[in-house]
C-alpha cells in the first residue's frame, strides 16, 4: 500500500505540471493511436466475406458477435437498420446474403 | 461476462488502464465492476467509453478548438477555451451512465450495446454553465431548443451525425455545464478532450463529447438522435410488456435510481463473523435518501449507513454491518431518493433496453 502511494504522488505531479494549471482550460495537443486489428474476426461460412466487407466499413465484427442469439426476423432488421437508417450502401443481394450468415453463424432458429 | 455471447477481452487503449472491451470500433469500453469499490470517484483512466459514430478525431489541439454558438441566437459566437476559463466556474461530482447501462441483463434480450453494469461512472467535473453561454449570446424569443454537436463524425456520409437538444429551461439548468476537468485534469480524448457537456442528473446520451457546436433551435430536434433513437417509453419507469407496441415514447431523461453491492459480487463466499458490505447508490438528481439491505434475498430490510455526501448528483457510498452466520444467502440492496422513487424486484422492460434499475440481488456462502 505505502510503496505504491509513493509511486504514485510523483506520477501525478508531473502529469499535472506539463498539461496544465489546476482548475484552468487544458490547452495544447493531445494524440492517441486507437489499437487496429483487436477483437474477433466473422466467423467462417458462407456470407462471412460480404459482412466482412459491408458490416466493417462502419464498425467492428464485434457488434455482431456480442449481439444476443437473434432469429431470422431480428437480424433481417438489424440489417435493413444498418441500410435505411444509418445509410449503409449494401446491395440486396448482399444484405441477403449477410442476414442469412448472420442467422446461421451468430443466431437461433 | 454472465450472460450469453458474453466474452470479452480486456484491453488498455489510449490514456486508459485495462477495460472490457465491447467493441473496439468504435470504441466502447466497459468498467470492470471492482473499480466502483475502490472509492467514490472513478478515475478517468477507468472512465467507460462509449462512441457512436468511427469518425473519431485522434488528436486535438485545445488552443485551437472553438465551440460554435449559433441558431436563434442575437450574437453568434465563437468560443476557445481561453474563453471558457475566464467565465464563471462550476464544479460538480456526477455520475454519467449509459442510457443502455446493464442492457445484456434484459429479459428476453434485446440488440443493441451489451453492456453489463459498467457503463457508468461517477466524475468531478469542472466547466462553466451552459446557461452563461447563452446568455452571452443572447436568446432570442422563439428559441425552443439547445442542440449539441462534438468533431466525431459519422464514417459514411449518409449516417446521421450524432446531435443531442435539450429544451431551453433544461439547457439554462444550474447543472448544465461545458466541462473542461474530469475530476481535475484534461479528461482522456475517449471521454471527450478538450470539452464535453455534463448535464448532471441525465443519461450520458446527452454528454456530448468533443463539444464543438451549441444551437439553439426554434424548433423541437427531429433530426435522427432525437426523433427516433433514445426514445423511452411514456410509461411509469420506462417499462412496457415485451413485444407490446402503440404507446408513446419521449426522449430520454432523467436517471433511474441505482444500488449496487461493490464490496462482493454475486457467487461470493466469505468467513462467517462480522462482515462490512459497501456499495453505492445514484438517482437522477434528488439524492439518496435511503438504502436497504436485504439477508433474505428481499423478505427483510435493514438500514445501510450513508457515507460522506458529495452532492445529489453523485456516487452515495454506504456501508452495512453484517454479522454472517454460516449458511447461503441471497442479498439484496434497495435505494430510495428524496424524490420517492424507488427500486422495484421485477425489472422492467423496454425494446431499447434503457434505464434497467431493478433491485440487484448477491448469491453469497457464508462458512
Amino acid at each position: 500500500m505505502r510503496s505504491s502511494w509513493l509511486f504514485f504522488v510523483p506520477l501525478a505531479f508531473a502529469a499535472a505540471g506539463i498539461a496544465f494549471a489546476e482548475n484552468s482550460a487544458p490547452q495544447g495537443t493531445t494524440t492517441i493511436a486507437l489499437p487496429t486489428g483487436v477483437g474477433p474476426t466473422f466467423k467462417p461460412g458462407p456470407g462471412a466475406k460480404a459482412a466482412g466487407k459491408y458490416c466493417t466499413t462502419c464498425h467492428s465484427s464485434a457488434y455482431v458477435a456480442i449481439q444476443p442469439p437473434l432469429n431470422a426476423t431480428q437480424w433481417a432488421a438489424e440489417v435493413t437498420k444498418m441500410r435505411k437508417v444509418y445509410g449503409a450502401s449494401i446491395p440486396d443481394d448482399a444484405a441477403a446474403t449477410i442476414v442469412q450468415y448472420l442467422t446461421t453463424e451468430y443466431g437461433k432458429p | 461476462m454472465p450472460f450469453a455471447n458474453g466474452d470479452r477481452e480486456l484491453l488498455a487503449f489510449p490514456q486508459k488502464r485495462a477495460l472490457i472491451v465491447m467493441t473496439p470500433r468504435p470504441p466502447q469500453l466497459e468498467t470492470p465492476f471492482a473499480v466502483f469499490d475502490d472509492g467514490v470517484l472513478t478515475p478517468n483512466d477507468a472512465f467507460f467509453v462509449r462512441w457512436h459514430l468511427a469518425g473519431i478525431p485522434q488528436s486535438i489541439d485545445a488552443s485551437t478548438h472553438r465551440i460554435v454558438v449559433n441558431g436563434a441566437v442575437q450574437r453568434e459566437l465563437t468560443l476557445s477555451l481561453r474563453d471558457l476559463a475566464a467565465m464563471p466556474a462550476v464544479e460538480i461530482v456526477a455520475v454519467n451512465e449509459c442510457s443502455g447501462n446493464s442492457r445484456a441483463f434484459f429479459h428476453p434480450r434485446v440488440p443493441g450495446g451489451q453492456w453489463g453494469n459498467g457503463a457508468m461512472g461517477n466524475a468531478r467535473w469542472t466547466g462553466v454553465r451552459v446557461r452563461d453561454i447563452l446568455d452571452r449570446a443572447g436568446l432570442l424569443p422563439n428559441a425552443k431548443q439547445v442542440q449539441f454537436r462534438g468533431l466525431d463524425e459519422p464514417v459514411e456520409p449518409p449516417t446521421p451525425a450524432f446531435r443531442k437538444s435539450l429544451d431551453v429551461d433544461v439547457a439554462r439548468g444550474d447543472d448544465v455545464i461545458v466541462a473542461y476537468l474530469m475530476n481535475g485534469q484534461p479528461m482522456p480524448l475517449l471521454n471527450g478532450f478538450p470539452v464535453r457537456l455534463v448535464v448532471a442528473g441525465w443519461y450520458a446520451t446527452y454528454w456530448v463529447k468533443m463539444l464543438s457546436k451549441i444551437t439553439v433551435l426554434d424548433h423541437v430536434d427531429d433530426n435522427f438522435w432525437m426523433k427516433t433513437a433514445y426514445r423511452i417509453p411514456d410509461t411509469p419507469n420506462a417499462g412496457v410488456a415485451p413485444g407490446s407496441t402503440g404507446f408513446a415514447t419521449v426522449p430520454i431523461n432523467k436517471l433511474a435510481v441505482r444500488s449496487f453491492v461493490t464490496s462482493l459480487t454475486d457467487g461470493a463466499a466469505i468467513n462467517a463473523g462480522p462482515a462490512v458490505l459497501r456499495g453505492i447508490a445514484f438517482d437522477g438528481g434528488s439524492g439518496i435518501r435511503s438504502v436497504e439491505v436485504s439477508a433474505d434475498g428481499g423478505a427483510s430490510w435493514r438500514r445501510a449507513t450513508l457515507e460522506q455526501d458529495y452532492g445529489k448528483y453523485s456516487f452515495r457510498r454506504w456501508t452495512f454491518q453484517w454479522n454472517a452466520a454460516p449458511g447461503a444467502y441471497v442479498l439484496a440492496v434497495r435505494a430510495t431518493s428524496n424524490d420517492g422513487s424507488t427500486q422495484n424486484a421485477t425489472p422492467i422492460w423496454n425494446a431499447g433496453g434503457y434505464m434497467r434499475n431493478v433491485i440487484e440481488t448477491y448469491k453469497v456462502t457464508v462458512s
